[in-house]
């Protein structure tokens, strides 16, 4: 029976004491210690997100300097096609220059030989027509030196005219 | 783990070899004492002295001698005021001292008149000494946190976290619920208190401090008040207004639901009474089995026993305190759960 019925002193004393147990170990002791286990597994908790975090950033770095080079690459592909491009059309647009020039300077020296032969032989026809006439000058006075030769001619030339 | 594993191996080799000194040694001195004053061993008196409060601490006797701690007396009554002396007056209950007399180990006043009782019995005793050396372990702990911060935990501190950690994280979050913070201080205050208080209590010539129904009664008292004040409208719905139960059945289930309040810390109290009682009243009665045959060699075979029910004790001491801060933990989750 003894065992069953609960002492006045013990209830008093162990409420009393249990509460200051308590309120001792929660004020000191359980505060500071769920505090500071919260905090390293926040601190722990922060660290792995933030690692993780700093890996995807790295992947997306990664990632973006892929796309960049792959940009860098397709421009250059650009400009280098664009080049070339240029270059060929300056080459086809110097060449077709050089055909136009030459084929112009061709036809301004056919031009101007066909006009240096035409006054060449206008000159010499002029040339030609004077020494015929000189020739024919001479001619005519050495023919008509003589009387005879002169009389001859103008029969010659009546005769002419009578069979006219 | 392994370490906690061999940490715990070398301290039941430490308890059992200490153990066994001592339960050898004590039977002859028993042996003596019975057969020097002609007196019949009585092993019910014997177990009963050992498990119930005393106003003295009573190590152990040579030859007619006790060799005892005297606790000072407290006493509280209307007619006489307050009166304090040391029990040590009592010559071990054969004279009284101001009017008081011990009656089979009860005090009581020679004239009959009603006091109180303040006296630091064995009980009280061994409740500020464990408290105490809570304080001081866990002030320790605390102390290292402050010291180690953000660094790994070390020495009392590494032993203590883990399981700090597995009350709060196994025990009292998963009951709870999310409002488990504002009662963490209180369950494991309540877990540390009964476990230390378990293991003090196997150590040889301590008191049975958590066996004792008063000081259950106290710690079971203290979680129904933390129940009933943070009991929310959804508790009571559920226990004046049972959901789903027909009109008629109503009239029978509130009172079993009212009942069913008290019922939950009256098993509480008793199981903890129950289990830390029983350990030491059958690690008793197991030495006493060397008076009852006046045999070493029984003395030596229950010696033997009685070390491995100690080791179960230790075991026992750890498993009541998880199961009296759990079923707390349960009955204040009930309280504060909120409507689903």
């Amino acid at each position: 029976m003894e065992l069953i019925t609960p002492g006045f002193g013990l209830i008093f004393w162990q409420t009393v004491t249990f509460l200051a147990v308590v309120f001792i170990l929660g004020k000191y002791a359980w505060k500071p210690i769920l505090n500071a286990l919260k905090e390293r597994e926040d601190s722990i908790e922060d660290a792995l997100n933030a690692a993780e975090k700093a890996k995807q950033e790295m992947a997306e770095l990664k990632a973006e300097n892929e796309k960049l080079l792959d940009q860098a690459r397709l421009e250059r592909d650009k400009i280098l096609k664009d080049a070339t491009a240029a270059a060929n059309k300056m080459k086809d647009e110097a060449r077709e220059e050089a055909g136009k020039i030459s084929a112009k300077m061709l036809e301004d020296a056919k031009n101007a030989i066909n006009n240096e032969k035409k006054a060449a032989l206008s000159e010499i026809k002029s040339e030609v027509a004077v020494l015929s006439i000189q020739i024919a000058e001479k001619l005519l006075r050495k023919n008509l030196e003589d009387d005879n030769t002169q009389k001859s001619l103008v029969n010659e030339f009546i005769k002419d005219l009578n069979n006219n | 783990m392994n370490i906690e594993k061999s940490f715990f191996l070398r301290n039941a080799l430490i308890t059992s070899i200490l153990l066994t000194t001592l339960f050898s040694f004590t039977p002859f001195g028993f042996t003596f004492a019975s057969d020097d004053t002609g007196e019949e061993f009585n092993p019910g008196d014997m177990i009963m002295h050992h498990v119930t409060d005393a106003y003295e601490w009573h190590f152990f006797d040579i030859g007619d001698t006790h060799v005892t701690l005297p606790l000072p007396v407290i006493i509280y009554s209307g007619e006489n005021g307050l009166k304090i002396f040391s029990s040590a007056h009592f010559h071990h209950g054969e004279s009284s001292y101001e009017g008081y007399r011990l009656d089979h180990g009860h005090l009581v006043a020679e004239d009959g008149h009603e006091f109180y009782d303040f006296s630091i019995t064995k009980n009280v005793a061994a409740l500020l000494m464990g408290s105490l050396i809570m304080i001081f372990i866990f002030l320790s702990v605390a102390k290292g946190y402050q010291k180690n911060q953000g660094k790994a935990p070390k020495g009392i501190q590494s032993f203590f976290e883990p399981i700090i950690i597995y009350v709060r994280d196994e025990i009292v979050k998963p009951n709870i619920g999310p409002k488990y913070e504002r009662y963490l201080p209180y369950l494991l205050t309540l877990f540390f208190f009964i476990w230390i208080g378990n293991i003090l209590g196997l150590l040889p010539g301590a008191a049975n401090l958590t066996g004792n129904i008063a000081v259950t009664m106290v710690l079971a008292v203290f979680t129904l008040i933390a129940t009933l004040f943070s009991a929310n409208k959804n508790y009571w719905g559920h226990i004046f207004n049972p959901p789903g139960v027909p009109l008629a059945l109503k009239p029978i289930i509130i009172p079993v639901e009212i009942i069913g309040i008290f019922s939950k810390p009256f098993s509480l109290m008793l199981r903890l009474f129950v289990a830390i009682t029983a350990g030491h009243i059958v690690i008793l009665s197991l030495i006493a089995l060397a008076f009852i045959f006046h045999s070493v060699i029984v003395g030596f075979a229950s010696t033997l026993v009685v070390t491995f029910i100690n080791m179960i004790e230790i075991l026992v001491a750890t498993i009541q305190a998880y199961v009296f801060t759990l079923f707390s933990s349960m009955y204040i989750g009930m309280a504060v759960e909120e409507h689903h």
